[in-house]
């Protein structure tokens, strides 16, 4: 069977999601004529007609404030960021509209906003950003942040499937890059819960997004030094799946997080707070975190480079916490 | 001037100690009090406190040497002039510069596995390292984590037992797992009165067969060391002990007056809390005189009477309990009987009781109303032959000469072991802790 990149994984559950559910509508900049800027609604607005897939000014505000408008009507938007940096230009509308409708007037918002974030791509400080923990400290909201083709498609459908709104932090430094065989059948990958992607004893590392192939090129290093690394894919952000952490922190002990997020306020210190608070006695050594520097995504390729956490730096980390 | 430094006397029947580690160098500064070095010995690990502030001069005796109680191991320069010549330290002797030993598997599970591949070593640390942890001038700190800490708990293992080889010396998972593989490490700790800690002690037999057991849902906790050793004591003693039990109620309410009134003089004069503890002490010391038998021990056809009167306290603990002994309780006065009650307390709770200090117990008394039980039915301390259950004191409504009066009572009960104490003798024992309580006429301050 074909193998299918992570960005055709995403285009193929749009298609698929739109033509199962009429009351499926895509809406943002650029995704109908041109078919996206990475191409992840190409030919959809031929096979569903414009009424279905929406064109708009350059104005996020207005798609994501349209798409909450759209969905108490009864349609299930998904809106286009065409970078995620920009999600935070309707802030507004989605922290205190989409995540507060369901619980103060009892109207679900069934959105999705979508869109390509992260970096490593040289796509400087406007491009290339992970706005992803401004929206897991926004209670309502559901975070999610595939990292592979498989779950891109799955997790999307429970994304657009869910009845209330759904962030969807796309990675586009995998958009193109990691492939694999789909099944062909309808499936759903469900949000909420984190992957097992390799099994270790001396130590667990966390991760998500591009960062866990950077991980497990890491864990693979490690192996041949003797030291086994559990990695772990978190795929949901909000909520966190805590039992699959706690879990793997009582076998192994200790714990790494890596995330490409700058470092202050990123998921690795909830982490590390859940795992001090729920499994301090199981802990052989201090929660480390491999993450981002607390600067804007540089656009000079070297300092990107340094700016980002590498495969080198995470086996350094997690050597040093596994003879610790 | 200079200060010897000796080898403390660390128990009545302890004649030589070894000094396991320095904590200080020679031309280190250190301040009265600070912790110098340590030692083991028979019964105890200790670390020891310097005598004086001044400057370390010179280490007489090397880690690892024994030596005979009061000689001279180390002098310090207690004019603090840091020009003072120091003298090197002697060389360690070897015995104590070992490698950490490897977990030595279990011969009979020798076979069922390869050795867990050890994580790769990294490239040494500096020796030096090591020392600079551990003399960093707040006393030794044992560095290990919250797994390591919680698994010595669980297993009874003293950590200062251990030799670390995590980074800087810490103990680490490996470290502790091993000690518990091998159980040569399972310290010399105070158990439980009784049950000695090398006793390899029969499995802890089942009620009923084992599939009665497991239903539904559940979750299998194993037993601590500590936890089981209680078990099979609590069995051994309800097995071999017929039990009776005595109830009786006294009226407080004068000793509670007197307390009340005592109280913040007490504490103000004697930096020791006011409790009723000394109080029940002090009527079991009277009534235990007034009645020899009840503070005895059975051996076979043989009832041995003790002539001390040392009475076992129970002190509850996180998932355990452990019970000190104030000995001779008959020769201390009120005060003596608090500041011990006290002391133990608080050194059960943080596990620095010695060995000797949890044996030799003549008589028990268990406190449920600490807990606010009404009154509690206790199972014989072995090798006592009675132990006093202490309820909660509460107010109660009493008719006294035909008149309904709020008094604070207090129900007692006493477990004694029929085959050496009949109820005519406990009653009457029970009788005099009443009468000694109610008619209480010690100044206690």
């Amino acid at each position: 069977m074909a193998q299918v990149t992570y960005l055709e994984a995403i285009r193929q559950a749009l298609d698929e999601e739109m033509a199962r559910d009429p009351s499926v509508v895509l809406i943002g900049e650029d995704i109908g004529v041109y078919g996206g800027a990475f191409k992840a609604t190409e030919g959809l607005l031929a096979r569903y007609g414009w009424e279905r897939v929406i064109d708009t000014p350059i104005s996020e505000t207005a798609i994501v404030g349209a798409a909450v408008g759209m969905s108490y009507l009864g349609l299930r938007p998904v809106a286009e960021m065409q970078f995620m940096d920009f999600i935070v230009c309707c802030f507004n509308q989605i922290a205190n509209y989409a995540a507060k409708s369901h619980y103060r007037w009892g109207a679900p918002v069934p959105i999705v906003v979508r869109g390509p974030s992260g970096g490593g791509v040289h796509g400087g400080p406007f491009h290339s950003a992970n706005p992803e923990m401004y929206f897991v400290h926004t209670p309502g909201l559901k975070v999610v942040c595939p990292a592979t083709p498989r779950d891109a498609k799955g997790l999307l459908k429970s994304a657009i499937r869910d009845n209330n709104p759904v962030l969807f932090f796309e990675h586009k430094f995998l958009y193109r890059r990691v492939k694999e065989e789909l099944p062909s059948e309808d499936y759903s990958v469900p949000i909420g819960k984190a992957a097992l992607r390799r099994e270790g004893r001396n130590l667990t590392i966390a991760s998500y997004g591009a960062m866990l192939h950077t991980c497990l090129d890491a864990a693979g290093e490690l192996e041949k030094e003797g030291v086994e690394a559990e990695v772990i894919d978190l795929r949901t952000l909000l909520p966190l799946d805590r039992e699959m952490i706690l879990a793997s922190v009582r076998k192994t002990n200790k714990l790494l997080v890596v995330h490409e997020d700058t470092r202050t306020g990123g998921i690795a210190g909830e982490i590390a707070a859940v795992v001090c608070e729920e499994a301090f006695g199981d802990l052989d050594g201090p929660v480390v975190r491999v993450t981002s520097l607390d600067t804007p995504v540089p656009y000079s390729p070297p300092l990107e480079e340094r700016f980002l956490p590498n495969a080198a730096r995470i086996a350094d980390a997690a050597r040093r916490l596994a003879h610790y | 001037m200079a200060v010897d430094v000796i080898m403390p006397q660390m128990g009545e029947s302890i004649f030589e100690g070894t000094v396991t580690k320095w904590l200080k160098k020679p031309g280190d500064k250190i301040e009265r009090d600070e912790p110098l070095f340590e030692i083991s010995t028979d019964k105890v690990d200790a670390e020891i406190p310097s005598p004086a502030a001044g400057v370390l001069k010179e280490i007489k005796v090397a880690e690892g040497q024994t030596v005979p109680i009061q000689t001279v191991v180390a002098v310090i320069d207690a004019a603090g002039s840091a020009a003072a010549a120091v003298s090197p330290a002697p060389a360690p002797a070897p015995a104590r510069a070992e490698a950490p030993t490897a977990p030595a598997a279990p011969a009979a599970k020798a076979e069922a596995k390869p050795a867990p591949a050890p994580v790769a070593p990294r490239p040494a640390a500096p020796a030096a390292a090591t020392a600079g942890v551990r003399g960093d001038g707040h006393g030794r700190r044992i560095h290990s984590s919250p797994l390591v800490r919680r698994l010595a708990r669980e297993n009874s293992i003293d950590l200062e037992t251990l030799t670390g080889t995590g980074a800087g010396g810490r103990i680490s998972k490996k470290d502790i797992l091993a000690a518990i593989a091998s159980g040569g490490s399972v310290a010399a700790r105070p158990g439980v009165p009784g049950t000695a800690g090398a006793q390899a002690g029969g499995p802890l037999e089942n009620a009923v067969p084992r599939e009665r057991i497991y239903f539904g849902s559940y979750e299998v906790q194993p037993m601590t060391a500590m936890r089981q050793k209680i078990a099979e004591h609590m069995v051994a003693s309800k097995r071999v002990s017929p039990h009776v039990y005595s109830i009786e109620e006294a009226d407080m309410t004068r000793i509670a007056q007197l307390r009340a009134r005592a109280k913040d003089e007490f504490e103000k004069r004697n930096a020791v809390k006011l409790t009723f503890m000394p109080f029940f002490l002090r009527a079991c010391v009277q009534a235990l005189r007034a009645f020899p038998t009840v503070n005895a021990s059975a051996d076979g056809p043989n009832v041995v009477l003790h002539r001390e009167i040392n009475l076992g306290i129970a002190v509850a603990l996180d998932g355990g309990l452990i019970v000190p002994v104030v000995r001779n309780a008959d020769e201390k006065n009120f005060l003596g009987l608090q500041r011990a009650i006290n002391d133990f307390a608080e050194r059960a709770r943080s596990k620095k009781l010695k060995p000797e200090e949890v044996q030799e117990s003549t008589f028990s008394i268990t406190n449920p109303g600490t807990y606010g039980g009404l009154m509690g039915l206790p199972v014989i301390n072995q090798p006592n032959v009675a132990i006093l259950g202490i309820g909660a004191i509460q107010k109660r409504p009493i008719v006294i000469d035909d008149a309904i009066a709020i008094r604070s009572m207090v129900y007692l009960t006493l477990s004694y072991d029929h085959r050496v104490v009949d109820g005519a003798i406990a009653h009457q024992f029970m009788g005099k802790i009443k009468a000694a309580l109610e008619g209480w006429n010690e100044e206690i301050l």
